[in-house]
């Protein structure tokens, strides 16, 4: 009976509480897509494989390494894969049709990375195929790309039109794999190269390492950077983990702003469900005073003045999350190459549900100890 | 044979109360004592700020003497604490106020079931109990209506209902028919003779209203914080 004079008590005033709910609800609404925006800048950091360590030139990413030290690499003990590769940079048409791209030593990179899933015959041909290229799903979706297709990359960092033939398409294991990427034959730019621009032959962007125990990452990245220490290139080995963290770093600020706001949202609906709260029990205090006239406890009033505030939160909580989704479809479709994976993830939908909880029970304080202070004889004159 | 001295169920002993108005303190009752006897049903009248509904708060627990005691079934009330108060007035006083006071969203049932959720009572005994309370103020037909769709008259059968359903000690009625026109209130005041006849409820009633207070058994008849004997044209 309590329950249901909670829910009424919610909806006495439609006007106030529909206005009410459809603040909550945006309120939610936000914090839950801004949460995803956050989670989708860390898509990659979620990626990453505990197993698998980058190498880089120490003084920064823009500068290359030599082929050779792809051999040394893969004797430092613990070590059981490397691939090899460029950020290539080109772009598809015209600059806005952007991309992640890169040129790897595709069998070893396929290996390393299982959680790309791919046809075993499409596989093949892309192994056969110098000019072959594999790409995402989503990517392929799209341009609406087919097997087959020649794809003619721009290149910005390699300059010149480089065809390729579309030979292979994956999928992510999970929804944290990013389906936008591109990826073709290290030898094919290589090749190009020398014929080309033959200085920038024989140079590598970065080494993905396989290791054998992630136990052992530490170690295994400190004996591959003391194997090129005092070298021409020194090397930086981190984990992908890492790598992935230090280009987030770079946008901390905005990661930071982002957050900033969510927390901003939730603040201001706190404020206005207070004031719906503080109203309907300023109006109502002469009905606690009956309550304590027929011996209902202090505790009990607080329980039904929290209550209604979280059948309030609750609701318009409940409405936010469930809109989170289709937002962040909406979200998806329109800045899917910004970001390739954006998903809403257990953990954002806990915290906005965390948040609803919170409103409603800080929202109900004040009002409640009004409500608990009120003397039966005022409360009821206020009736009169 | 002798007449049978009914016991006195509420005591009030040299009970005095004042109430603060910004600096001022305002005495409201002054050393007053009365003896209130089992199944007796008496009047309480007075002009306004004679102290009337004052004293009837502190016989229902609901305010605090500031000197003097009052205990009712022999449990002096001055020395229970808050929460051992709310429980007592739960299960030992059943309260009828002028404008009613049903909780607008809970239907005229739900009202009377309110203050049975205190009682332990399993939900089906609860909604047994409330069905008869009301059956017993000719409610037995109003059982889903809410207080809005009901008459002023059929509201305080409603909250004499609801007084009634926890089978307290006392009934403490403020101005009853204050709020009714004169067949509801002739109504409600015959209910509440029939409570006392009947089922020998004491009743302790606050009213302005001759008529009422002549329905009643007794009259006490307040001025100034004080009794007193009632001025010739009180009951006229």
């Amino acid at each position: 009976m309590l329950l249901r004079m909670l829910w009424r008590n919610a909806f006495r005033h439609k006007l106030r509480t529909s206005l009410t709910l459809v603040g909550i609800t945006i309120a939610i609404l936000a914090f839950g897509t801004l949460r995803t925006v956050i989670d989708a800048w860390y898509a990659g950091v979620e990626a990453s494989s505990s197993t698998r360590l980058v190498t880089r030139n120490a003084v920064s990413l823009v500068f290359p390494m030599p082929l050779f030290y792809r051999e040394r690499i893969r004797q430092v003990e613990g070590v059981i894969g490397v691939s090899h590769g460029n950020w290539f940079g080109g772009y598809y048409i015209e600059p806005k049709n952007f991309f992640a791209n890169f040129a790897m030593s595709l069998p070893d990179y396929l290996a390393l990375y299982p959680e790309f899933l791919i046809d075993p015959d499409q596989r093949i041909t892309l192994l056969r195929d110098r000019k072959g290229a594999v790409v995402g799903k989503k990517l392929a979706d799209r341009f609406g790309w087919k097997l087959g297709d020649t794809i003619t990359l721009k290149g910005t960092i390699f300059p010149g039109d480089w065809p390729l033939t579309l030979r292979a398409i994956y999928r992510g294991r999970d929804p944290t794999v990013d389906e936008t990427q591109l990826i073709f034959h290290w030898d094919y730019l290589n090749e190009t190269m020398k014929r080309t621009l033959s200085r920038r032959a024989d140079q590598i962007g970065f080494f993905v390492i396989g290791i054998q125990d992630a136990k052992q990452a530490a170690h295994v990245a400190a004996m591959i950077d003391q194997q090129f220490k005092n070298s021409n290139a020194e090397t930086l080995t981190e984990t992908e983990k890492a790598f992935q963290l230090s280009f987030v770093s770079m946008t901390e600020a905005i990661l930071d702003a982002i957050r900033l706001v969510s927390i901003v949202v939730i603040v201001i609906i706190l404020a206005v469900v207070a004031n719906t709260m503080a109203m309907s029990v300023r109006e109502r205090l002469w009905e606690y005073a009956v309550f304590k006239t027929l011996g209902f406890g202090g505790w009990r009033i607080a329980g039904i003045i929290f209550g209604e505030s979280l059948v309030l939160t609750l609701v318009g909580g409940g409405l936010g999350i469930a809109l989170t989704f289709p937002a962040a479809a909406l979200f998806r479709r329109a800045l899917g190459q910004f970001f390739p994976v954006f998903e809403v993830s257990p953990l954002t939908i806990q915290l906005s549900l965390a948040a609803a909880v919170a409103v409603g029970v800080l929202a109900a304080l004040f009002p409640a100890r009004q409500a608990l202070r009120v003397r039966i004889a005022d409360g009821l004159r206020r009736l009169g | 044979m002798a007449a049978e001295v009914a016991r006195p169920l509420v005591v009030i002993r040299e009970v005095s109360k004042s109430y603060r108005r910004g600096s001022q303190q305002v005495p409201v009752l002054q050393n007053l004592s009365l003896s209130i006897a089992e199944g007796q049903f008496l009047a309480l009248m007075g002009p306004s700020g004679s102290g009337k509904s004052t004293l009837l708060n502190l016989i229902a627990g609901l305010d605090q003497v500031d000197s003097g005691s009052i205990e009712v079934d022999g449990v002096d009330i001055g020395a229970l604490s808050e929460s051992e108060l709310a429980r007592w007035r739960a299960l030992n006083v059943g309260f009828i106020f002028q404008f009613y006071n049903l909780i607008p969203v809970l239907t005229a049932l739900e009202n009377v079931e309110l203050p049975l959720l205190l009682s332990g009572l399993t939900r089906r005994q609860r909604r047994e109990r409330a069905e008869l309370a009301l059956s017993l103020v000719r409610l037995a037909d109003r059982l889903d209506h809410y207080p809005g769709q009901l008459s002023g008259g059929q509201q305080q059968r409603v909250a004499i209902a609801r007084a009634l359903v926890t089978d307290p000690t006392l009934l403490v009625a403020d101005e009853p028919t204050g709020d009714l026109d004169r067949v509801s209130a002739e109504e409600v005041l015959t209910l509440l003779d029939r409570l006392n006849t009947d089922l020998g409820k004491t009743i302790v009633m606050v009213t302005h209203d001759p008529r009422a207070g002549r329905r009643a058994h007794s009259i006490e008849y307040l001025d100034k914080g004080v009794l007193s004997d009632a001025p010739q044209d009180a009951l006229a």
